[in-house]
């Protein structure tokens, strides 16, 4: 992993409880549990998982829209967490974007694509005068391939197609030239046949800007096609992580291993049974689990599995696994 | 009522379709305009068999579901065309005769469906309700046919007291699923049932059905906008591109040897999880408005291999295989075979 260099943002220890229920009957859902990961300019790391498995809290974490319980975000070597004082979180924002997975929601109806391009550079000072303003839109526009420009910057987000609007929202975390940017199933509301147009656009803003990617999804099969590394999460903890193709290639932890057994594949033909049964559902995050989250589920349960959720096993260089099968 | 009872032995001619749609035609009136959702669609569906109806939002493939279940509410109405299922004329059908005749031959699971159960009501009253609703029995019988679904579809036995929130978007799209099949419909139509469920759950939930399909053998118009499921899942496909079928032929064919420009981008713009991982292109463009559609064929403005004729002609759906048809210019007629 030490090819990769530094890591501009990671995540130590990361835990998220929520409070939920009344007064009378207190619960705690814990959302993510002892979170770690690091992204690397240039790179696309993949989080996968189901959903309530945590993958989305982790993201807001890491753009701060959540406060962690626990935990510290480490960005280019300082702790961001320390400090809460306006202008950090500024600093902070215009350099960690996030990206949703609703672009039918994340614009407002009301406004033009001027306007939801316009905010960012004047908030972020990125520009200076109207003919920089003016500069900056057309070239913002112009990176995510809304061209002819004029055709866009006036319309409003109903006027253009879920694809358009998704790259709306990518030229908008642009406009403050982010060093990273968390995407929140960025193509999963979108039309089969125009999902890779934004995957490969945020490829070559991956190479061309060197910007580094966190990938959230629940589709391993454009995890694979995307991204560098996977981490695959599980009611609330990370449980495997590695290099995208070894990972798919070569799962080590049982749930990895009934995950990619469910993605649809057509090469497989008519539903051939595949070797891996898919039993059982995701365990309430309500409830205080003992033992490893998947025990329930897993056909190679042993009785230590019961008792205590494994820590992560470093199996090779670069793959590690929270399963005590590679104890 | 045992599990042997509900057990029904197809003695059914697999060669003679059960449904039979032809040149269906489905307007839908915007303002002063209409749109055109499904234009001259045909295709059968036979005995113990599943067929995918494939395309992109807006594409027309829950409008053709709503239009075979007379489920179409204004401003949608049917234009042209007939719908025939085994020997009954659907489009001649009054409401009351449709209402019998729904469920009881025809049942339809649609999307989100998990959100269509009366959250007042415990599961086994829904199941209940549907079997009473349309066979004089029992309350006592239909309860124990409640029971024997539930086990069907995978869901607990004691689950039969629960009230839908008490139940996971998984348990819940599977009680749907028993009530579809409460009464041994010939034909199921699934439009997109696992959308809104992960992917375990969906495989759990379709490996399910296909088990259900063939020891009952009822045939199933599955609808989605998922590739890899579909070809991994029907028997048949058609390919849906702005309210008409740019191909439809045996779901291998379809994906090893697609022949329409659009299915042929489709199949190269979705990534898979095994083999080479090659880089994969979105098509150029979006889907059109159908107020106004484009002239000649539907596709031409986003196809790259469109000539002059395209843009006057709309093609026809054309033989290029066994039983496999596609609908482009480009294409010439295979007369042997």
């Amino acid at each position: 992993m030490n090819q990769l260099g530094q890591p501009i943002l990671e995540a130590r220890q990361l835990t998220k409880h929520f409070h939920a229920g009344s007064v009378m009957s207190r619960k705690i859902i814990r959302a993510a549990q002892d979170v770690s990961l690091s992204l690397y300019c240039g790179k696309v790391t993949a989080l996968v998982g189901e959903s309530g498995s945590g993958k989305s809290t982790t993201a807001r974490m890491l753009v701060r829209l959540y406060e962690p319980t626990s935990g510290q975000i480490i960005f280019k070597g300082e702790n961001v967490l320390k400090s809460r004082s306006r202008p950090a979180m500024l600093r902070y924002r215009s350099d960690v974007q996030m990206i949703f997975q609703d672009p039918f929601s994340s614009l407002n109806p009301v406004h033009t694509i001027r306007h939801h391009l316009k905010r960012p550079l004047i908030l972020h000072k990125r520009v200076s005068s109207k003919s920089e303003l003016e500069y900056s839109l057309g070239d913002l526009l112009n990176r995510v391939s809304l061209t002819p420009v004029h055709d866009f910057i006036d319309k409003y987000p109903h006027q253009l197609s879920g694809g358009q609007r998704q790259r709306v929202a990518i030229a908008r975390a642009l406009a403050v030239e982010p060093e990273v940017i968390l995407a929140d199933e960025p193509i999963s509301m979108l039309d089969v046949s125009i999902r890779m147009g934004i995957l490969n656009l945020m490829e070559s803003l991956r190479d061309e800007q060197n910007i580094a990617f966190l990938y959230v999804t629940h589709d391993l099969a454009s995890a694979r096609y995307f991204s560098d590394q996977i981490l695959v999460m599980y009611a609330g903890y990370m449980v495997e992580g590695g290099p995208s193709e070894e990972l798919i290639q070569e799962p080590l932890h049982p749930y990895t291993k009934m995950l990619l057994s469910a993605v649809p594949d057509p090469s497989r033909g008519l539903l051939t049974r595949s070797d891996v049964e898919a039993k059982g559902e995701v365990p309430s995050l309500a409830a205080a689990i003992t033992g490893c989250p998947f025990a329930p589920r897993c056909d190679r349960v042993m009785p230590e599995c019961r008792v205590e959720n494994p820590p992560v096993f470093q199996v090779s260089e670069d793959r590690w696994t929270r399963c005590y099968l590679y104890k | 009522m045992t599990q042997t009872e509900l057990q029904r032995i197809p003695v059914r001619d697999t060669t003679k379709p059960i449904l039979t749609v032809r040149d269906l035609q489905v307007e839908y009136k915007i303002g002063r305009g209409t749109c055109g959702a499904v234009n001259h669609v045909s295709f059968d569906i036979y005995p113990n068999e599943i067929f995918g109806l494939a395309g992109e939002s807006g594409s027309g493939k829950s409008t053709i579901a709503h239009a075979i279940t007379r489920l179409l509410k204004p401003p949608g109405y049917i234009k042209g065309g007939s719908i025939k299922f085994m020997d009954y004329d659907l489009m001649q059908m009054d409401a009351e005769s449709l209402r019998d005749f729904r469920w009881r031959h025809l049942s339809i699971v649609s999307q989100s469906a998990m959100n269509a159960l009366n959250p007042v009501l415990t599961v086994g009253d829904q199941i209940i309700d549907a079997i009473v609703a349309h066979e004089e029995i029992k309350k006592e019988k239909a309860q124990n046919r409640a029971l024997d679904l539930l086990q069907l579809v995978g869901i607990d036995k004691e689950r039969i007291n629960s009230y839908p929130h008490q139940l996971s978007g998984g348990m819940r799209q599977r009680a749907v699923i028993a009530i579809a099949l409460a009464l041994n419909p010939e034909l199921i139509i699934l439009d997109e049932p696992t959308t809104a469920l992960d992917v375990v759950v969906q495989r759990q939930i379709m490996e399910e059905i296909q088990s259900l399909q063939q020891r009952f053998g009822f045939s199933i118009l599955y609808i989605t906008h998922d590739m890899s499921l579909l070809v991994e899942f029907a028997h048949r496909i058609a390919i849906m591109y702005a309210g008409q079928i740019a191909e439809v032929g045996p779901s291998n064919q379809i994906f090893q040897n697609p022949k329409h420009p659009y299915t042929v981008r489709l199949m190269n713009s979705f990534p898979s999880i095994s083999g080479p991982r090659k880089k994969l292109q979105s098509i150029p463009g979006s889907p059109p408005n159908l107020i106004s559609p484009p002239s000649g064929c539907r596709f031409h403005p986003r196809c790259e291999l469109a000539f002059e004729e395209c843009l006057i002609i709309n093609p026809k759906l054309v033989k290029v295989g066994q039983n496999h048809h596609a609908a482009c210019l480009l294409i010439q007629e295979e007369r042997s075979s």
